[in-house]
Formats: C-alpha cells, sequence, structure tokens
C-alpha cells in the first residue's frame, strides 16, 4: 500500500483529469516545498537473487501453536496487487514441519490398480510435456472464524489461508496413462514425504480431469514449504488435498478414510451427521483494499479492490455495495479471468467522508452466488467450521480507519 | 452427458498426439504402439474412459520390494494391517510413555486433542469430535499412529506397540476389553459408534 503523503499528493496532483472525469472533490492541499537536489549516490550493484525494498514489510502472519511444526501461517492479502501471490507470501498449513528433500533422491511412486507399477524421478516428471496454469488454493478451514457473526479484523486473518500462483508441472492423468489404469480403479491415494506422511484420497475422474503434478510455482521450482519437488494441485479443491511432497500415489476403488479426510476437514451438521468428501471449494469473494486495519486517508476517490475465485470454475460478476448491502454496483473483472484462479476486482469510489459499509459478492459460472452468513447457517448449521464463504463486510468510519463491520 | 463426452474426447486426444521422445528402439517402440492403439480402442470399454497407454515411456518400472517398503495404505476394512498384535493393558504402557505429555491423561486431552467422547457429543451447545466420539473407523487409528505419531518421533513405534496402543484408546471409548487383542483380524471388525455418522456432501454440483 502506498500509505504515505507524498506519494498521495502525487498521485492527486496527476489525476487532475481523472478527477475531473470521475467528478471527484480534489483534496486541497497545498504545493510541496522547493527541495534542494541532493548529489545522487551511487546504489547497490546487480545481484545473484533479489530481495524486496527494505520499506516492504508484508508478511505471513503466523498461528502460534503448542508444535509449531503443525501450524499455518497466512497470506497477507490486504497488501496483494493482481491475482499471483509471490511465492514467499503463500499461506502454509503443515502437519508435521516442511522436510528437506533432495531432488535427486526423491522419486514417486504410481501402483495398486495399475498395470506397470512406476517410479519417477523428478528429472522424468520434467521430461514430460508441461503446462502453466494459475490456480488458487485455499484451506477449507479458511474463515473458518467467520462462522461467528463477529469475524475476524483483517483480511489476512479472515481470508489468508489462500492464494494463487501460477503452476508449473505436468498433467496427472498423463502419470497414470503411463501405468495404465486398471478398470476396476475408482480414486486414488496420494502420499507426501513429510514427517506424518500426509495423504488424502482422491477421485479418478478429478485425477484424469484437471490434477497436475507441479514442481513449478511462479516461474521457479516450487518452494519447501510449498512441496518442493513435487506436489499434487487439484483445481478448486480444498488445500489439503493438495498433497506436498507427494512421493506416492495408489490407485484404489474407493477413498481410505484417512485421518485428514474424517476427524478433519468433514463437516458438522446440527443433527450430528457429518458432511465428508466436501472437496470443491465453494465461490467466494472479498474486499482487500479497502480492509480492516487499513485507513483510507482524505476523502475523494478510492478504488475498491478484491478478490473473488471460485473451485468450480471462473467468476462472471462481483458486486460491491458501498452502503451495507442497500445497493450494489457491478465491479470490473481484471481480464482474462481464469478458471479456478483468483480473479482480481474493482470498483470506482468517490468517498464522501461519512461512515460506509462495504461488501462483495460474487457468481460463478454455474450461477452459484456467494451467501450471506445467514444463507449459510440455514443450509448448514453452526457447527461446520470449514468451508466458510460468507459475504464479508468491512466498515469505513468516518475518519477513515477501516474496521471489521460485523465486529 | 456432455461433460462426460468432453473428457472422452479429450483423453483420446492426448493418447493420438505424438509418438515418443525415442529413447527405445524401434521394436519396443512399434510393440509401444501397437498396444496403444489396443488399449486406446479399449478405452470406451472402460468406464468413465480410463486412460491406458504408455506414451512417453519414462519411469522406471518399481519393484515389488519397493512397493512394500512403502504401501502403508491401509483401508477401512483393513486391507494393508501388518501383521502384530497388542491388547489395552500394554498399550497402557505405551500411551504412558509415548503420548501421554500431549494427549492427557487416559486420552482427556492436554495441549493436544484427547480421544475420549461418543456420538452423543456431536449434537448441542458445546460438541466434542474426537476418536470416540466421532471417528468411523479403527483401522484409520492404527494408520494414522504409524505414520505420524508420536508428533515429534514418527516411525518409532513398532507394530505391536501401535496394535497395544490403538487397543487401549478404544479400551477407554468402551469400544473393546481390556484383554481384547487388536490385529489384522480383529481391529477392522471394531465398529466404531459413530461409523454411520457420515454423509456425501450434497452441495450444488456444476
Ligand atoms: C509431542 C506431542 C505429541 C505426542 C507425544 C503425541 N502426539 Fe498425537 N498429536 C499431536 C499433534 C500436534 C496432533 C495434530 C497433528 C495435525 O495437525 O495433524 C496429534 C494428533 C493425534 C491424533 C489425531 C486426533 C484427532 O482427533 O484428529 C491421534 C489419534 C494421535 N495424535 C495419537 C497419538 C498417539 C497414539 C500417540 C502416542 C503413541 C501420540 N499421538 C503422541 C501431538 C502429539
Amino acid at each position: 500500500m502506498p500509505k504515505d503523503a507524498s506519494s498521495r499528493r502525487a498521485f492527486l496532483g496527476a489525476g487532475a483529469l481523472l478527477g475531473t472525469a470521475l467528478g471527484a472533490c480534489r483534496t486541497q492541499e497545498s504545493a510541496p516545498p522547493a527541495e534542494q537536489e541532493l548529489p545522487s549516490l551511487l546504489g547497490e550493484p546487480v545481484r545473484r537473487y533479489g530481495a524486496r525494498s527494505p520499506h516492504e514489510t508484508a508478511a505471513r502472519a503466523i498461528r502460534e501453536t503448542q508444535t509449531p511444526e503443525a501450524s499455518s501461517s497466512r497470506t497477507p492479502l490486504g497488501d496483494s496487487y493482481g491475482t499471483v501471490t509471490p511465492s514467499a507470501l503463500h499461506f502454509e498449513r503443515h502437519h508435521a514441519g516442511v522436510p528437506a528433500i533432495d531432488p535427486a533422491e526423491h522419486k514417486l511412486l504410481i501402483h495398486g490398480l495399475v498395470e506397470r507399477p512406476l517410479v519417477f524421478s523428478v528429472d522424468d516428471v520434467k521430461r514430460l510435456p508441461s503446462v502453466s496454469q494459475p490456480y488458487f488454493i485455499e484451506c477449507s478451514g479458511n474463515s473458518g472464524g467467520e462462522w461467528s457473526p463477529a469475524g475476524a479484523p483483517t483480511v489476512q486473518l479472515s481470508h489468508g489461508l489462500a492464494a494463487c500462483s501460477e503452476w508449473t508441472g505436468v498433467p496427472l492423468k498423463m502419470l497414470l496413462a503411463e501405468a495404465g489404469v486398471q478398470a476396476g480403479a475408482k480414486w486414488l491415494l496420494a502420499e507426501g514425504a513429510d514427517a506424518c506422511k500426509m495423504q488424502r484420497s482422491v477421485t479418478l475422474e478429478k485425477a484424469l480431469d484437471d490434477a497436475l503434478v507441479a514442481y513449478g510455482q511462479n516461474g521457479e521450482a516450487l518452494r519447501p514449504e510449498q512441496g518442493y519437488p513435487l506436489r499434487l494441485v487439484l483445481p478448486g479443491w480444498e488445500g489439503n488435498a493438495n498433497v506436498k511432497w507427494l512421493r506416492r500415489i495408489k490407485l484404489t476403488e474407493g477413498p481410505q478414510y484417512v485421518k485428514d479426510e474424517t476427524s478433519k476437514y468433514t463437516e458438522l451438521m446440527e443433527d450430528g451427521k457429518a458432511w465428508i468428501f466436501t472437496l470443491e471449494m465453494d465461490a467466494k469473494s472479498v474486499i482487500t483494499s479497502p480492509s480492516g486495519g487499513q485507513t483510507i486517508g482524505a476523502q475523494g476517490y478510492r478504488e475498491i479492490s478484491g478478490l473473488a475465485w471460485s473451485g468450480r470454475g471462473k467468476i462472471v460478476r462481483v458486486e460491491v455495495s458501498t452502503d451495507g448491502g442497500g445497493s450494489w454496483a457491478e465491479a470490473k473483472l481484471q481480464e482474462p479471468v481464469r478458471t479456478k484462479a483468483f480473479t482480481r476486482f474493482t470498483l470506482d469510489w468517490q468517498w464522501a467522508g461519512g461512515e460506509a459499509v462495504l461488501l462483495s459478492r460474487c457468481r460463478d459460472e454455474t450461477g452459484y452466488v456467494q451467501p450471506t452468513l445467514a444463507e449459510l447457517i440455514a443450509e448448514r448449521g453452526r457447527k461446520s467450521a470449514y468451508h466458510c464463504n460468507r459475504i464479508k463486510g468491512w466498515k469505513v468510519a468516518a475518519d477513515g480507519s477501516v474496521s471489521n463491520a460485523q465486529a | 452427458m456432455r461433460k462426460l463426452e468432453a473428457r472422452r474426447r479429450r483423453a483420446t486426444g492426448e493418447l493420438s498426439v505424438n509418438c515418443c521422445p525415442g529413447r527405445k528402439d524401434s521394436g519396443e517402440q512399434n510393440r509401444r504402439m501397437g498396444r496403444r492403439i489396443a488399449l486406446w480402442a479399449a478405452v470406451p470399454a472402460l468406464a468413465a474412459g480410463i486412460v491406458s497407454a504408455q506414451q512417453y515411456g519414462l519411469g522406471r518400472s518399481a519393484g515389488t520390494d519397493e512397493i512394500a517398503a512403502w504401501d502403508i495404505t491401509i483401508g477401512p476394512q483393513g486391507k494393508g494391517l501388518p501383521h502384530g498384535a497388542g491388547a489395552a493393558r500394554e498399550g497402557a504402557q505405551v500411551y504412558e510413555v509415548r503420548c501421554k505429555e500431549c494427549h492427557g491423561e487416559a486420552g482427556a486431552g492436554g495441549d493436544q486433542v484427547g480421544f475420549v467422547g461418543k456420538p452423543e457429543q456431536l449434537v448441542g451447545e458445546k460438541t466434542v469430535r474426537n476418536v470416540g466420539s466421532f471417528w468411523p473407523y479403527a483401522t484409520t487409528l492404527f494408520d494414522y499412529t504409524r505414520r505420524a505419531m508420536p508428533f515429534d518421533r514418527p516411525g518409532t513405534l513398532t507394530d505391536d506397540q501401535i496394535y497395544a496402543v490403538t487397543a487401549y484408546i478404544l479400551y477407554l471409548n468402551g469400544i473393546v476389553g481390556e484383554d481384547e487383542t487388536m490385529d489384522a483380524e480383529t481391529l477392522p471388525q471394531v465398529k466404531m459408534p459413530n461409523r454411520g455418522g457420515f454423509i456425501r456432501d450434497p452441495r450444488r454440483k456444476p
């Protein structure tokens, strides 16, 4: 966020035309005092691996646990631009720490109901025809706190278990074709090489549709905490099933009912029954700027910007309300809109200086519209903990400070 | 229906593209090619258009020992359970030394979740989801303990110890007796109280 006054002033100065076009009420600020230019200093020399400006401090927020290896960190979505999450800021959720893996030693075994059990080295996988696609990954526990009416104070805490990267890898169906899938196979078990050998059951239907075995993220190798050297990417499916440090795929007749698809990542209904294999992520949107914890500054033009995504395809429409849901305006979507990826939306806004409540709601290509908390509760009760995609609100106070509208 | 058709087309389209990087001798290539076409022809016969054609010849075949060493998957019917046995009486000792510091006295919970509960606790104001109240299969308890616990030193328990500590946690829930031996035969027969508690996700599909 360019928060400092000088950049804002420069923007407003240069934006005189824009200001009139939008009928803006421009802030009256005096011109900056004439400064004397200092002799130039030489800058830093070239370097092998870049680092961001020391002025930029956005960082993941870590959840403190007794066992830091079984924990999570959240993406600072409030400081995000565009649709790609920098790899270093991609949220984390580990169940037994980040393993140190030598890619030369790593292998991927495909076995079970196959014609030819095969072992692939990382180099084998990289030789195959590759694809690169941006996909979001979202933990199904993201926005878990939003099940309570109050919700979280910042977008990092409320929605930061989601991120979007361009993933490079090979379609899983290509590897499966090499091994030859037997007729009885309907599911597969994917297992990681971390200390707990994290595993999930995945339908063969998904594997043959758009699943990837990825080795690249945002133009370079996967980060260790994102599964280096190989991970499963199941576009649109809950994060936990996108098994990291992928080392084994076993084709099976049915699901295995592993701990993380029974004890966890299932949704308890009010009658005591639980939904199981709730794998697709429902459409969701949230305003990232302005959002809780930020301040708007002076009244006048202020772009509203946010992110929308759906595990079932493309986002087709995002609407934004600045009056708590009284009226809605259609936001502009950043093109191209990609399937199962973050979609950036923006809306021109004139902040008149008073209190405002900002909401966003999205619709995906299946016609699904993001629900309110009341609608979610009517469908699922209050105990399901996961898959909360309620409409989220931010309140702008008269002094320009932004906070959680539900608080 | 349309979707299946599209998927079938995608799959077959994929199979008809270039024959692959030439590391194989041509006889091998022809054999592969023949097999590929045969399998391609067979594709529609397989449910859901399953792909099966070795096109690139990458990856090496996996040895049976290699597979056995890695295949720790245990199915809900007990498929894959190893040899070994144990009962709650021995399991209590394993628990005391290897689990209690995190999961509390007699599975009551501590820094980490507890293990004792009943399905009745899945409704009402304050619900409890744990092994006793919620888990549908006892095999999952063995599988998870073997692959992931104790948290700081997974893989350090023998299969006998894992059967024993599994038996102990089931015993704490009144699901098995103190001297009832758990092994590859008996564990899959244990019916967890919440076995029928799960339903498939009814959310609207695209
Ligand atoms: C050092 C602390 C520690 C020790 C010792 C430990 N555990 Fe755990 N246990 C954990 C943590 C942390 C988790 C949650 C892991 C995750 O996030 O997936 C866990 C989860 C579990 C679960 C899943 C519970 C549920 O309801 O989802 C079971 C079962 C379990 N442990 C069994 C055991 C057994 C049996 C032992 C002894 C052999 C043991 N644990 C020893 C820390 C520990």
